[in-house]
Formats: C-alpha cells, sequence, structure tokens
C-alpha cells in the first residue's frame, strides 16, 4: 500500500461520495434511516416507557433495518458501472482492479457512516435524561457501523454478479437476511430440537447477530470485530474475482 | 510503439479474435476497418488490457499489457465504443477526476484539464451535468478524457460515431494532427474517414486481418483501379462500337466497355496501376484521332468496394464450400 494506491482509492471515494449527493440515494437513505430508526426505538420498543438510560433498544432494530436499507445503497455500486460501460473507463485507467474497489465500498460505507452520526440526538437525549455507560454506547454504534460495512460488502459482490439492479438488491436481501436468521435466537432455539448443538452453534457463528450482541452489551471482543472484518475483506476479495472473470468473458 | 502478436481470444464456444497480428510506430495513425462483430472492439479491448487475451500477448511501449499493466495503461489514452462517462457529474468534474486517475496535479492538471477542454470545444458546458448534453458534447467529454494526459498512444472506439458532420471533421482534424506525434489506432465504419485521417488500414474480419496497407494501397485492389474513363463531345465522335475497337487497338489495353454512346470505360493489362500511362496513351489516341474530349480520368479505385470484396467475397466462397 504506497501513497499512489491511497492517492487512488481517495480520487474515487471523493467521486463516488459526490455521486451519492448529487443523486437523490444519499439523501433518501439518510431521511428514511432516521425516520424508521426514531420509530422503532421510540413506538416499537416503548424507549420512553422503558425508563433506562441505555440505547440497545435503539441498536436492537439496526440488523433489520439495514437488511433492507444497505442493499439499496449499494446495489448500484457495480451494475451500474457495467449497464453504463464505464467500467471500461474505470478498469482502463493506470489504477488496480482493488483500488477501485476499496474506493467504491469507502464511499459508501462513509455516506452509511454519515446517516449513523445522525442519530446523535440519541446520544444526546439520554445523556440528559439520565447518567449512561458512553463506552457501551459507542460500542454499539462501532458494532452497528460494522454491521452496516458487512451487508455493504456483501451487495457489492451481488452488484458485481449482474448489470441488474433489482437482481443485485434481492439476492443481497436473501444472503443478508440468511446472516442474520442463522444466529437469530427463534430460528436457533427452533434448529436445536432436531440438529446437534455443535451444527447449530458452528451455524450461528457465521450470523451477525451473534457477533453483534456482544458489541451492543459493550464488549469489544476481538473475534467479533474480527468476524467483520473478515466477511467484508472475503466479499470484496470474491467482487475482484467476479469482476476479473466477467471481463475474461 | 503498440505491438499485438498472433491475439486470440474466444468467449465460450465463440472466437472473437483469431490470431490477430500487427504494430504500429509512433506518427502513425492506423484504421481499423471491419464489418459489425468482425472483433474490432475485442481487440482494442485486449490492448487496453480491458479484458485479457486468450492467447498471444500486446506490448505497449515496450511493456508487456497483462504482465505491467499499470505502466502500459499510463501511456494509453482509451476512448470506448459509445464514449460512456459518468452522468451524474460535470464536464469539468469528468475531465478532472479522469485527470488525477492519471496520477496529474497541482497546476500541471488544471493545465492538463484545459488544454483538453480546448481541443475538444468543451468550454460553453464545462459546468453542466453529463446527462444533460447532446450526445456530440458527451462524446467529446469522453474524448477530451482520453487525451487530458497527452498519452504517446491513442486508442479510440468509433471515435466519430453519433457526430455531425462539422464535429466529425474536427475530430478527424484533432486525429490527424495528434497522429504526427503518437501512435493512434481507431476503429471506423466509414471508409471516406480512412482515406482522410489514416496512414495505414488494416480490415480485419471475423477475427482475422484481411488486408493490411496504406488506403492508397488497399484502393489499387479494388476492380475498377486503374481503369481510365473517356467521355468525348458529340461533335467528331466515332460510333461507339468503332470508339471501342479503336481503344481496344491501343497496345497495353485488355479491354473497353461502353458505358454509353459518348463514354466507354477502359482497362489496362496491369490491374491497379492507376499512373496514368493508360490515360496518356488515350489521350495521344484522341489528339491524333481529333476527338473532342470531355472528360478523362484514371480511376483510383475505392475503399468502399475493396472492403465489400474482401469481407463479402470470401464469405461467398465458404458458402460453395459448404454447399460442396
Amino acid at each position: 500500500m504506497n501513497a499512489t494506491a491511497l492517492r487512488n482509492i481517495w480520487t474515487i471515494t471523493k467521486r463516488e461520495v459526490a455521486g451519492f449527493f448529487s443523486s437523490p440515494v444519499a439523501y433518501v437513505f439518510i431521511v428514511i434511516f432516521l425516520l424508521l430508526s426514531g420509530f422503532f426505538t421510540f413506538m416499537a420498543a416503548g424507549w420512553f416507557s422503558a425508563g433506562e438510560a441505555r440505547l440497545d433498544r435503539f441498536f436492537t432494530w439496526h440488523p433489520w433495518l439495514y437488511l433492507f436499507l444497505v442493499p439499496a445503497v449499494g446495489m448500484r455500486m457495480w451494475s451500474e458501472e457495467r449497464r453504463l460501460g464505464t467500467i471500461e473507463l474505470l478498469m482502463t485507467m493506470p489504477i488496480t482492479p482493488w483500488q477501485a474497489i476499496v474506493g467504491k465500498f469507502l464511499a459508501a460505507w462513509a455516506v452509511l457512516g454519515i446517516a449513523l452520526l445522525l442519530t446523535f440526538p440519541m446520544v444526546i437525549t439520554v445523556n440528559s435524561l439520565g447518567q449512561p455507560d458512553n463506552g457501551i454506547i459507542f460500542a454499539g454504534y462501532l458494532g452497528s457501523f460494522l454491521l452496516a460495512g458487512t451487508y455493504l460488502a456483501i451487495t457489492a459482490m451481488t452488484s458485481a454478479m449482474t448489470r441488474n439492479q433489482v437482481v443485485s438488491f434481492i439476492v443481497s436481501v436473501v444472503v443478508c437476511l440468511f446472516l442474520i436468521l442463522a444466529g437469530w435466537p427463534p430460528v436457533t432455539d427452533m434448529l436445536v430440537r432436531w440438529a446437534s448443538p455443535w451444527l447449530v452453534e458452528t451455524i450461528a457463528s457465521f450470523s451477525v447477530m451473534t457477533h453483534s450482541i456482544g458489541l451492543q452489551k459493550g464488549v469489544l471482543d476481538s473475534r467479533d470485530i474480527l468476524f467483520f472484518f473478515s466477511v467484508i475483506g472475503f466479499s470484496l476479495f470474491t467482487t475482484s474475482v467476479i469482476l476479473r472473470a466477467h471481463r475474461a468473458g | 510503439m503498440i505491438n499485438v502478436r498472433n491475439l486470440r481470444k474466444h468467449f465460450g464456444p465463440k472466437i472473437a479474435v483469431d490470431g490477430v497480428s500487427f504494430s504500429v510506430e509512433k506518427g502513425e495513425v492506423l484504421g481499423f476497418l471491419g464489418p459489425n462483430g468482425a472483433g474490432k472492439s475485442t481487440t482494442m479491448r485486449m490492448i487496453t488490457g480491458f479484458i485479457p487475451p486468450s492467447d498471444g500477448d500486446v506490448t505497449v511501449g515496450g511493456y508487456n499489457v497483462e504482465e505491467e499493466p499499470l505502466a502500459a495503461k499510463r501511456l494509453i489514452g482509451y476512448l470506448p465504443e459509445n464514449a460512456p462517462s459518468y452522468g451524474d457529474m460535470t464536464v469539468g468534474g469528468f475531465l478532472r477526476f479522469a485527470a488525477e486517475l492519471r496520477g496529474l496535479s497541482g497546476s500541471s492538471l488544471n493545465k492538463a484539464i484545459h488544454r483538453a477542454v480546448e481541443m475538444c470545444f468543451l468550454e460553453p458546458v464545462l459546468q453542466q451535468s453529463i446527462e444533460t448534453l447532446s450526445k456530440g458534447y458527451r462524446h467529446r467529454t469522453c474524448f477530451a478524457q482520453s487525451i487530458i494526459h497527452d498519452p504517446e498512444v491513442l486508442i479510440l472506439d468509433e471515435p466519430t460515431d453519433g457526430l455531425d458532420p462539422n464535429q466529425k471533421h474536427e475530430v478527424r482534424t484533432l486525429i490527424r494532427t495528434m497522429g504526427e506525434k503518437k501512435a493512434i489506432i481507431f476503429s471506423t465504419h466509414i471508409l471516406e474517414e480512412v482515406e482522410a485521417v489514416c496512414s495505414r488500414a488494416i480490415i480485419i474480419d471475423r477475427g482475422q486481418v484481411v488486408a493490411n496497407g496504406t488506403p492508397r494501397d488497399l484502393k489499387r485492389r479494388s476492380a475498377n483501379a486503374g481503369a481510365v474513363t473517356l467521355r468525348l463531345s458529340e461533335k467528331g465522335a466515332p460510333s461507339p462500337e468503332a470508339l471501342a475497337a479503336k481503344i481496344r487497338s491501343l497496345p497495353g489495353v485488355e479491354s473497353a466497355m461502353i458505358l454509353d454512346p459518348l463514354a466507354l470505360r477502359a482497362k489496362g493489362c496491369r490491374d491497379g496501376s492507376p499512373d496514368g500511362e493508360l490515360a496518356r496513351a488515350i489521350s495521344q489516341l484522341a489528339a491524333r484521332e481529333g476527338w473532342t474530349v470531355e472528360e478523362l480520368h484514371t480511376e483510383e479505385g475505392r475503399l468502399d468496394e475493396v472492403f465489400r470484396s474482401i469481407t463479402l467475397g470470401d464469405r461467398s466462397a465458404e458458402k460453395t464450400k459448404e454447399a460442396a
């Protein structure tokens, strides 16, 4: 990783972020995310009536919210490049495919991060109403951001597979849904009845739920963080393989 | 500058490019001709490193495109087919993006953008977003992107496609001027373009190079190249048959075809030599006989005829082979 590589990634990230904000995608995402996360936290989870100075009722909803919103943000990442033919420009520039993949991924992740940061009134509210443990809140935000990145990397992979954005959206929702359900207690409880516990545990260890819970409780376990980064790394690597295979015909 | 050796590409069982070899030096403009689906774009995509070849290799400026892609790509400017660009960006923003990826920065970046904008006449739309532009402007925006770093090698896939006649003329002039210092390959369907711009032309058909030479050389392969057309004024003209007989009796004339009562086309024995010898002989004959000549000219041959005979000719030959 040298200076040129970083500069190329930065150039691409800059362009992509500008692209998000020059189209309605970023605004729609941010507004819907804020509205829905507020709705679920206050209305559905009854945050006020619970009377606890904590944000876990806020973070619990994120895996489900992201399930639809993140693929919507990421579905055009490569499918649009392929549809418009701009991928031909990008891949004949003196940059490596990896730089383009990382640059585009970071840009979309930054947009998700901005939306997440804009939920700061939650933090202010909880701090003015009580004495929360801000370390736990920070861990919750970190977990939520990593989760968004994981979904996004999976969406990047599915969008490299097709020039059709709808297909890309649906496939990534299904994959992300699997990653939720594999470790979602109602599903694991059911599985345990007829599968051996070690099998259920192995499947559950692939789930984003299993690895989010610790972070939501404020436990910064390096294994959880490693899990998210491995899924991101694997998905982006697969993206590069798919893009190369596509070019090779 | 560009060396293509035995290049092959197949997509599954379909062979798109089948053993193409050629080279282009600095100061050359190579026209790439061929019917649709002949493998022009695929060849260009392999030269620019967008798709890897199935076999054979490409070197640009001494760098193998597959082994040292970044070094090779730095030397190349590329205008892909249909001139893709990011519609949500402004023309200026898009060119800045391209220049930054090309490693330019600071004042050299601004200078490069300025130069490209000037060469492609983009000044009036610099702040407009690309999706609001007409096709001609969009095309030139992508063209500007390809020359932004003043590359030594230019690969242009149908650079005049979709432009109006004035714009076509501008782009051709641009290519010809740049061709003095660069190695340029461009593909086109328009044969007059080849004559106007190229120093050399390659005709490619079903993935293979079927002709390679200067436009003049290629034209000589036309059936009528070197033929002389003669038209007389009514006064003192002999009957067509007598005229044809006289012409045929000249040394070096193989045939004389009557076009209308006052005109005929003579063909020499030596095909494809428009050196004027036949025309001189005919004009001397006319002077001796006291005919009044209205028109006398040697056919240079026509590229479209050559193109059709080459790309259709062996196709019909193949059909007969299949039938047999």
